[in-house]
């Protein structure tokens, strides 16, 4: 067993009650020999990358009955990285060495012969409803341990966070980029036909596990978004008949209406990353323009003065500037303009129409919804409207929302036909890796959270 | 069409069943959505009814492809809708307005509302008065037809006049 001998403390408040109810203890073991800069690196390029090689034996129970939450923490870890398509994993078949004991030296011959890059080790102790997990991350090529020996802890409920965590930790290692495994999708499960869809607000991990709705389906909910801290989610329902702004505390789901004026339709709302305001689409008359509300007062300023439609606003992560949709050209495309409105420069400039944008974490991009020759894309481009690249293609993608890292694009995909099913994928932005999120309906109009501190 | 055929079918049972009912009292619709509800409808004989707005007057108008403007032939239905109103001043009117799924979702709510603003537009410039008119949007989320492509994106692409008694 290894002796913590320098213990740190930091406590998190809780977001989910359910889930967690002990605090997460994060406890950095030293016992590093020598601290060197590890070369063992993934540099995240638009290029084609070649999944680098690991290992990760099933981490040790510690006692007879921790064994098989330690198997089920270990696969979710693995299912995350691979997940990434930026590992791959090194099959225990080929082993020449095991792991018996977390504390065991590591042979590093014996994974090098093997082409391992990247060893994972970890043990778990399940103590009643008490969970701890540690881990430890070697890079093979360099004989060194990359980082520090972390623990984790919490209660049984809360492993697959503890498992996310480990992996979030192995993946910004690695990449030395920030991860995007603990963090939560709200989105719209659908159920029924198609011509009569039941919409519910849901929401879960952003691996599909522990799903709940918000709502019950007895009235459309439409395009949620969460807020900057994830506590609070913004959608727009059919709950009075006409489309209005409502917000939703995802803890209690309790949810409280925005903005309700008699013969108007409010929709398409965002936070701005202060979550000081909401900046949404107002139609009078026919006639959608974009408006901003201040939280505190709950005064609306109007943004945008036009006869065409104004709609899907998207902050910049410095709360600056806006881009949205508008027909102004007379076909949707995308604008960029002054937080507090004024004159707004068109960005989007190929064939065909734009919509939906969404301003990335790392503020340097723009995705978006593109519709040309009959197919449907999503794809991103600079803030100025370079750089235009499309990640996919069918008879209708739409919506994309950014992981909290920026790399992943989650949006939905529609299948066409009577038979039509709507259903959430992700892609790597760059275009790598498309694939179908699991989730227990069919799924659209996802919102990424912001990665869980 | 099918929606018409859906709704004959549900008019013959209910002459069949005895039980259709006089519209000379006025209806309660327990939804703005029960469109298609035609328990509530009435004898589709009788001029003053809700069926017969549906079936011979024509509750909706329909629009081409990403814009909202009126053809004459959804005007000349519209001047049917006004004709009716004005007979039956008791009755008003949720123009819905829907859009085909070739669209983003949020962009088509847009679109949806110009839509019936433009059918509500024209009833109010022909003496209806803006009061006995509501209008919402519901963008691509409630297609009356369900196959991909023009066939039924063409019969999705509407504003429908839906007729209540309710007070606004």
């Amino acid at each position: 067993m290894i002796q913590p001998t320098d213990v740190k403390l930091k406590q998190r408040a809780e977001y989910e009650e359910l889930a967690l109810k002990s605090l997460l203890v994060f406890i950095f073991i030293s016992l590093t020999t020598t601290a060197l800069s590890a070369p063992l690196r993934i540099t995240i390029t638009e290029g084609v990358i070649e999944p680098l090689p690991y290992a990760a034996p099933t981490f040790i129970g510690e006692t007879g009955a921790s064994n098989e939450i330690a198997a089920a923490i270990t696969e979710l870890i693995k299912d995350d990285l691979l997940g990434t398509g930026l590992f791959r994993e090194v099959p225990r078949s080929s082993y020449i060495s095991g792991i018996d004991n977390f504390s065991s030296p590591i042979q590093y011959s014996d994974w090098k012969a093997i082409n391992v890059q990247a060893l994972l080790t970890g043990s778990v102790l399940l103590s009643g409803e008490k969970l701890s997990v540690k881990f430890r991350l070697f890079d093979i090529f360099s004989n060194n341990e990359l980082g520090k020996g972390l623990q984790f802890n919490s209660t049984k409920q809360g492993w697959r966070r503890i498992a996310h965590k480990v992996a979030d930790e192995i993946y910004s290692r690695i990449t030395g980029e920030q991860g995007y495994f603990d963090s939560r999708v709200v989105y719209v499960a659908e159920t029924g036909k198609k011509g009569s869809r039941k919409k519910r607000l849901a929401i879960m991990d952003f691996d599909g596990a522990n799903s709940k709705y918000l709502t019950d389906g007895s009235y459309i909910v439409l395009a949620p978004r969460f807020s900057p801290t994830g506590k609070q989610v913004l959608y727009t329902s059919y709950e009075t008949g006409t489309p209005q702004i409502y917000v939703i505390d995802v803890v209690s789901a309790r949810r409280t209406v925005l903005k309700n004026r008699k013969g108007t339709m409010s929709f398409a709302p965002r936070f701005s990353p202060d979550g000081q305001s909401v900046v949404y689409s107002l139609e009078q008359g026919g006639n959608t323009d974009i408006y901003v509300m201040n939280l505190r007062n709950g005064s609306s300023s109007r943004l945008t003065s036009a006869p065409s439609i104004e709609t899907a606003p998207s902050f910049s992560p410095d709360g600056s500037k806006i881009v949205f949709e508008s027909d102004r050209s007379g076909t949707q495309q995308l604008y960029v303009m002054s937080s507090v409105g004024g004159s707004a420069k068109r960005i989007s400039s190929g064939d065909g129409r734009y919509g939906t944008p969404v301003w990335s974490p790392r503020g340097d991009r723009i995705a978006f919804t593109k519709q040309s020759r009959g197919r449907f894309h999503i794809g991103v481009m600079r803030t100025d409207g370079s750089k235009e690249r499309l990640l996919t293609a069918s008879f209708l993608d739409e919506g994309p929302t950014w992981s909290p890292n920026g790399r992943v694009i989650m949006f939905t995909r529609e299948t066409q036909g009577e038979a039509g099913v709507s259903a959430l994928y992700s892609v790597d932005i760059s275009g790598r890796n498309l694939k179908k999120v699991t989730t227990r309906d069919g799924g659209s109009d996802p919102s990424w959270s912001p990665l869980e501190k | 069409m099918k929606s018409l055929l859906k709704y004959f079918f549900a008019i013959s049972l209910l002459v069949l069943s005895g039980c259709s009912q006089n519209a000379s009292t006025p209806f309660t619709t327990n939804s703005t959505l029960n469109s298609s509800n035609a328990i509530f409808d009435g004898d589709v004989n009788d001029p003053n009814s809700i069926a017969f707005f549906k079936k011979n007057v024509g509750d909706r108008v329909l629009f081409a492809v990403d814009q909202s403007d009126l053809d004459q032939l959804g005007k000349n239905i519209l001047l049917g809708q006004v004709e009716w109103l004005q007979a039956n001043k008791d009755y008003k009117i949720i123009i819905e307005g829907h859009a085909d799924e070739r669209g983003t979702r949020e962009y088509n709510l847009a679109l949806g509302a110009r839509r019936a603003n433009s059918a509500r537009e024209f009833l109010v410039s022909r003496g209806i008065k803006s009061s006995r008119i509501q209008t919402v949007s519901f963008g691509k989320e409630r297609p009356v037809e369900l196959c991909s492509n023009e066939n039924c994106y063409s019969e999705n692409r509407r504003a429908v006049s839906v007729v209540s008694n309710l007070k606004f």
